[in-house]
């Protein structure tokens, strides 16, 4: 016994991630963690461990955590299919930029590859997935591999990181510290634009007639969404969001223009057509934003500011790339931007607005856009909202109309069902003590997802908001069946497995609500407000033919959108 | 489809900047390229590089991986092919990857192309002299001897083992096995 006194692998662990500064652990045990968890039990920590019923719920938490704090979100899970569970979560945050590092349980050094009890190649199969995965094979390089993990998944443009931990190593001992500053020799960050590039951007918006911000997640996540919004106003600048945009520009600005895209509002993607200058600030040219990406913008000249090289002229060639962190590029774009005004331009996308509004019908009948609607007049735009994926998304992201950056959380890029309640649940915990509801809007097929999680959330007395439009059907793809496939409901009816979701509340430990009438919505809300020590549960049932308008079809030009049938002699 | 005069001046410029053909007909521009890369020499670095060709969709043709100069990195050669979008996604994704230290597209550089080969035929004695007479001009090595066998080795530009491998064709075949390209510029870095 050389030196007894020296900490295992799994108290480094552990004091590693109290150097890291680590807030919360989203995680849950199992044999090949439970050295950690045991250390844990002992040293107290300076972080607090949420015990979460699904590893995939923990992933989702970690991003809402990540995404509502800008911080980075950690979970920590056993091997084999406490790793599996994750996957999910991991492929989640690995498309929409999210920063959280999974620390996974691995059998011992020796039995990998020997199909040991609970075996998973978990490095093997994250690979696609992840910014970058280690698995530790030595006690001696675990404590940099932590600082690694959390500087990889922070810096640049942000993602998953899996740190892959052999039960052999957590129970090895060696001297403990954290290194002040790490290397990594194949890894670099850009800052800066090309000043070059910047001036030319600069002298572009300028001669400009039609120009158009486009404006992805990328901007919140590097902190420019308030230079942004003065160098739209100074220079007049109408500015359009993607989903992940969504706050960075307030929408209610008359400069705003809202969504783009699939669901985006009409006068958005017509300005989108008719621009003759589309600055993409932070975001990607997605599929749901192009559609059919030959016919997209066919006018604009393109700048895009984008941190990762491999997004430039992906999907797009781009007539003035820009290579750097957004926030240092519109810094450097703000002292150049003169101010401006383009009257002409302003009055046609405002006269685009005026034919066709993003509204809908008011006859007597639940629809959910009102629900949403309400939840913004009584949360005043404050409030942070995670929706999950579906119609409940896209009239999420419709109708709360955004005015802060990191106030709307949803999974975009993969499009998780079930990741709107866990990722709640992770943004309430972050913003603990700050007073800002978070709200998370499900529809009744996705809150079955990960309604396990409803239980963690009472148990920690989190005054969630949890709406659920319940329309008995997984909506957007009835959506899609009504339109394109002559209403062949395959499958998607739910109601009968639906549970009744104010009694399933009430099993958790929260308060359940019921509604079913416009004239009802804000007694409910009254209701659900009044509740400060638990989560509450607001099921809407809402009508089941509501559809989400307007519409780019998928693979659709953006100019051949479906506005809303109830008003067709109102739109183009 | 559409006529390239009914593009806009932005599309007709995107198309081309993407490397696609104006016309739905057109030929697509592909084309063959050979990149080196520099990765650190540890056990996961080479699978996250072939990982990415077929997560991405990327065409592979060879790969090759050796320890490169310093040992603690591996140099890698890869024969890839695709437009000049795609090719530009290709080295841009490949610089993402953390392991990577240092990506070159030596296509149209000038560089040197060097492939190994071994190739066994059988044979009897008699049609023993009318191989090796063929061998001989590629310059190439017999490595083993057999009663019954011949196994030659060639180096050479991959046309070059490709002309080999055809000549042979005519006796009986049995294996070949061959490297994949390396291919390094001709110049130090500093020389162009």
């Amino acid at each position: 016994m050389a030196a007894p006194t020296l900490p295992t692998g799994a108290e480094i662990l552990i004091r590693s991630m109290e150097a890291e500064g680590v807030e919360i652990v989203f995680g849950h045990p199992g044999g090949a963690v439970i050295a950690i968890y045991d250390e844990m039990h002992r040293i107290n920590p300076s972080f607090e461990h949420v015990l979460v019923r699904h590893e995939q719920g923990g992933t989702h938490a970690a991003e809402g955590y990540a995404k509502a704090t800008g911080k980075v979100g950690t979970v920590l899970v056993t091997s084999g299919p406490g790793a599996t569970n994750c996957v999910t979560g991991i492929a989640d945050a690995y498309m929409d930029s999210i920063p959280i590092v999974v620390f996974t349980g691995q059998v011992p050094t020796k039995m990998i590859g020997n199909d040991a009890f609970q075996e998973c190649d978990t490095i093997g199969v994250t690979r696609s997935i992840t910014k970058h995965s280690f698995l530790v094979r030595d006690v001696r390089d675990l404590a940099a591999t932590v600082k690694k993990a959390y500087y990889i998944a922070r810096t640049g443009r942000p993602g998953p990181v899996v740190v892959d931990l052999p039960k052999d190593i957590l129970a090895a001992r060696a001297p403990f510290r954290y290194p002040d500053s790490i290397t990594i020799p194949g890894y670099s960050t850009v800052g800066k634009g090309n000043s070059g590039q910047v001036k030319k951007a600069a002298e572009m918006i300028q001669q400009a007639e039609r120009p158009l911000f486009y404006v992805g997640g990328g901007t919140i996540i590097s902190g420019g969404a308030e230079k942004l919004t003065s160098i739209a106003r100074r220079a007049n600048i109408p500015v359009t969001t993607t989903l992940h945009g969504l706050g960075s520009f307030p929408e209610n600005d008359p400069l705003s223009v809202g969504m783009l895209g699939m669901h985006g509002t009409w006068y958005a993607n017509q300005a989108v057509q008719n621009t003759d200058l589309l600055i993409a600030v932070g975001a990607r040219f997605d599929d749901r934003v192009t559609g059919k990406i030959e016919a997209w913008a066919p006018h604009a000249k393109i700048i895009h500011i984008d941190i990762d090289p491999a997004c430039i002229s992906k999907n797009v060639p781009v007539d003035c790339p820009i290579l750097g962190d957004v926030s240092l590029v519109l810094d450097q774009l703000d002292s150049l931007v003169e101010e401006n005004d383009h009257p002409e331009w302003l009055a046609q996308i405002d006269a685009w607005r005026q034919e066709c509004p993003l509204d809908f019908e008011r006859d007597g009948a639940l629809r959910p856009q009102e629900i949403i609607r309400a939840i913004r007049d009584r949360t005043e735009g404050e409030a942070v909202v995670v929706t999950d994926v579906g119609q409940n998304q896209m009239w999420g992201a419709q109708f709360y109309s955004y005015v802060n950056p990191r106030s709307h959380i949803t999974s975009g890029g993969l499009g998780t069902m079930g990741f709107s309640l866990p990722a709640a649940m992770g943004a309430a915990f972050g913003l603990r003590g700050t007073g800002r509801d978070v709200v998370s809007i499900n529809g009744d097929g996705g809150v079955m997802m990960n309604i396990q999680e409803l239980g963690v959330a009472a148990a920690h007395g989190l005054p969630l908001k949890v709406v659920i439009l319940n329309n008995s059907f997984l909506g957007m793809v009835r959506q899609w069946q009504e339109l394109f496939h002559d209403e062949r409901y395959s499958h998607t009816h739910l109601e009968p497995t639906n549970p009744d979701f104010v009694a399933l509340a009430k099993a958790f430990g929260c308060e359940g609500l019921y509604c079913d009438d416009p004239e009802d919505i804000e007694k409910t809300l009254d209701a659900a407000w009044a509740v400060t020590d638990r989560p509450v549960v607001m099921e809407f049932k809402v009508i089941t033919e509501e559809k989400v308008f307007p519409m780019v079809p998928a693979g659709a030009a953006t100019d051949d959108m479906i506005t809303a049938v109830f008003s067709p002699e109102d739109c183009a | 489809m559409q006529e390239a005069s009914h593009f806009t001046p932005q599309q007709l410029f995107r198309k081309q900047a993407a490397g696609e053909s104006l016309h739905p007909d057109g030929e697509d521009a592909v084309h063959r390229h050979v990149l080196t890369v520099l990765v650190e020499n540890t056990i996961g670095a080479l699978n996250r590089v072939a990982n990415l060709f077929s997560q991405r969709g990327f065409n592979l043709e060879s790969v090759t991986v050796g320890e490169a100069r310093d040992p603690s990195q591996s140099r890698l050669t890869l024969v890839t092919t695709g437009n000049d979008r795609i090719i530009g996604q290709v080295l841009k994704q490949l610089h993402g990857l953390i392991d990577t230290l240092e990506v070159d597209d030596v296509t149209h550089e000038d560089h040197v192309e060097r492939e190994l080969c071994l190739v066994k035929i059988r044979c009897n004695s008699e049609e023993r002299a009318s191989i090796l007479a063929v061998v001989d001009i590629f310059r190439a090595n017999v490595v083993n001897i057999t009663p019954d066998s011949l196994t030659f080795e060639v180096t050479g530009p991959t046309a070059k083992v490709n002309a080999f491998i055809g000549l042979l064709k005519d006796y009986d075949l049995s294996e070949v096995a061959r490297s994949g390209r390396v291919a390094m510029r001709r110049r130090l870095a500093f020389e162009h």
